[in-house]
């Protein structure tokens, strides 16, 4: 797989919320060490209000108050050298974005101008992050670009609400790939779509990822959207990751109870037997349970569970889990 | 099995845009279907295609048109309270249920109001006991709601109170307007679990409308296909599903991600790039992407042909067709 694009060590970012005097500290991302490779596609998976959203922004390395950066860092790899996202000047950091990493965003109606053309916000952006073209290039480089992502170019003479949801959606994700970024994250980029329609934007997000050759990040809380696009996937569970493994190795041997819930737990065509969902509920991230903070849910639920957080176990090569059924801490490496 | 409810040639129609410019939409277009007592029937279909609007006719949210929704067998009672004799028996929940509840009252108010309105109990006292009994069958109980507010309950859980909060009325028909859609995957099945036990210990029909269509599988006994305003294809959720005939639920039930790396979608998808054109389309509205489209489907949308317990409107099961395709297959042979 050769160096990692990108990668975070021990990365821990935290709220800080000062309520009427009543402080509080939300821990979404706790002690997240990744690597993520060229030209893969990696996947997020867990439930709303695990701190995946905030992963990606810590990647994404937008951190603002209340958000703060605690410890650890995230390296992006430039041009063969790895560089220390934190150190960055805002001018550099300003650089890096849309060119070397971009962002699909959730909701499409909120992101396009909603009373200008289409063109005109491909125009604004080419503007501000290529400079010195004319109005005549900057259109036809959008043109252009469209046609390489197979969308129709006309959408560009449209406003957004003449097209439909899942076009806009689109858009959106080709305007993200516009200047080719080698890393692209996507924050639940088909929640809230219609089947078909989200069908067809996965489509487009893994047929710009073979033709560039580049890194996608994607959250989403749907398995079977990883299922059919991921590579690899991490789990997370209360602002860790719990889990971690190629897409086939973990659908087909999860270890950790919680992915073998979150796996178990969806109805297949074809079997209509009784299946249970997760019990109990998440833990707020304000107040996570000590030791394993999936304890208080898990029916292996151990002494040494309520005590102490496990460290990764390597269950193969590529597939790690933190879990004390499979050793906790027997390899004491903090991967 | 005694009807429940059902749906007479219903048919809706909003008007969009000025006086000029205006179009006729046809939200719903002669929509007949029925649901049996203790069933879960499911009105499945992308947004859009009217699958909200039948949920608001048969709540008296907005009125029909056309047709008529019959409720119990009862037709056009008018006499009494039109919103009461409704209510009573058919009651809803709604897709977010953190619109559901205003954030600034305690979620047991509403039940006490419930209580109140339909004269359920006499005392307080009574109506705790009512009340706790109903949060029982959803696994909470009246301790676990009693003076807190919605922000310190998840998603799945407000879900859960709505639905204990309907069966107060003990109602024959639940209504549940896409329930899981704002909750995770991961306790989706709990709600889903919940209305089969609401079916199998109480006998409630539920009506549920979802565009998810495996767990529309996995729960569904009846299961009804929309695709703009039209019911093109009903009958046994497990057969709909499992064995599809209509070209659109084909795309549909091939285009849902399944959780297994080993199978994964195999071709590309078209998709339409606005929906107001195919409310305009005469004919069968799926003709523009349907890719077995033939010259009659652009003329008049196809009745429906029966096939076995399933009736699909689609021109390609038409009697006539199938006599012909014997006959050609016959003259190579």
């Amino acid at each position: 797989m050769g160096e990692p694009i990108l990668r975070t060590e021990k990365l821990k970012a935290f709220y800080h919320l000062d309520v009427q005097g009543d402080k509080k500290i939300v821990k979404a991302v706790n002690d997240v060490s990744l690597s993520i490779y060229p030209n893969e596609v990696y996947g997020i998976a867990g439930e709303s209000g695990c701190g995946k959203s905030t992963l990606l922004r810590a990647l994404y390395n937008s951190i603002e108050p209340p958000l703060r950066l605690v410890d650890g860092a995230v390296y992006f790899r430039v041009d063969g050298k790895e560089i220390d996202v934190a150190k960055l000047d805002p001018e550099q950091r300003r650089r890096l974005r849309w060119e070397f990493i971009s962002y699909v965003p959730q909701g499409s109606m909120s992101v396009l101008n909603p009373v200008v053309k289409l063109k005109k916000t491909y125009r604004d952006f080419l503007e501000s992050h290529v400079g010195g073209k004319t109005k005549d290039d900057a259109f036809a480089m959008a043109k252009e670009h469209l046609k390489e992502v197979g969308l129709p170019d006309d959408v560009l003479e449209s406003y957004p609400h003449q097209l439909s949801g899942g076009m806009r959606q689109r858009v959106t994700i080709a305007l993200s790939a516009i200047l080719h970024p080698q890393i692209m994250i996507a924050d639940e980029p088909t929640t809230a779509l219609d089947v078909v329609v989200q069908r067809g934007v996965v489509q487009l997000l893994r047929s710009i990822q073979a033709k560039f050759q580049n890194t996608i990040i994607m959250v989403t809380h749907d398995m079977g959207v990883h299922a059919n696009v991921a590579d690899r996937m991490g789990i997370m569970y209360a602002g860790h990751i719990v889990e971690e493994a190629p897409t086939d190795d973990l659908f087909k041997r999860p270890q950790h109870p919680y992915t073998q819930y979150l796996i178990n737990s969806l109805p297949q065509f074809g079997d209509r037997s009784k299946r249970d969902s997760v019990p109990g509920a998440p833990p707020e991230l304000s107040n996570v349970p000590e030791g394993c903070p999936f304890h208080p849910r898990c029916p292996h639920a151990m002494d040494v569970c309520r005590a102490k957080y496990p460290q990764f176990t390597q269950v193969n090569e590529n597939h790690r889990a933190a879990c004390w059924l499979l050793g906790g801490d027997t390899n004491a490496e903090s991967a | 099995m005694p009807k429940v409810l059902e749906f007479e040639n219903v048919s809706k129609v909003f008007h969009q845009g000025g006086l000029l410019s205006q179009t006729r939409i046809l939200a719903n277009d002669q929509v007949t279907f029925h649901v049996n007592k203790g069933e879960i029937f499911v009105l499945a279909g992308e947004s859009g295609c009217g699958k909200t609007t039948a949920a608001k006719i048969i709540l008296g949210f907005e009125d029909a048109t056309e047709g008529q929704v019959i409720h119990n067998e009862k037709r056009g009672v008018k006499e009494r309270n039109r919103e009461v004799w409704l209510t009573e028996g058919v009651q809803a929940i709604f897709q977010d249920p953190f619109a559901t509840f205003n954030p600034l009252r305690v979620v047991d108010r509403y039940f006490f109001e419930t209580v109140k309105n339909y004269k359920l109990a006499k005392t307080r006292a009574d109506a705790i006991t009512l009340i706790d009994e109903k949060l029982q069958a959803v696994g909470l109980t009246y301790k676990d709601i009693a003076t807190k507010y919605p922000s310190e309950f998840s998603g799945g859980q407000l879900q859960r109170i709505s639905i204990a909060r309907a069966l107060l009325t003990d109602p024959v028909v639940l209504i549940a307007d896409e329930p899981v859609s704002m909750v995770d995957a991961s306790l989706r099945m709990s709600i889903v679990n919940l209305f089969r036990k609401l079916r199998d210990d109480f006998g409630v029909s539920v009506i549920y409308i979802t565009h998810d269509l495996a767990t529309a599988y996995y729960v569904g006994d009846q299961i009804a296909i929309m695709f703009r305003g039209n019911i093109i294809e009903r009958g046994p959720a497990s057969e709909v599903l499992m064995n599809p005939l209509h070209p659109y639920t084909k795309l549909l039930r091939e285009s849902i991600p399944e959780a297994d790396p080993d199978r994964k979608w195999k071709s590309d998808v078209k998709l339409s790039d606005a929906e107001s054109e195919d409310f305009q389309r005469k004919g069968c509205k799926f003709a523009g992407r349907c890719p077995f489209v033939m010259d009659v489907c652009r003329t008049a949308m196809p009745p429906e042909y029966e096939r076995g317990e399933v009736g699909v409107r689609c021109y390609l099961y038409a009697e006539e067709r199938t006599d012909a395709e014997a006959v050609t297959e016959q003259t190579k042979a």
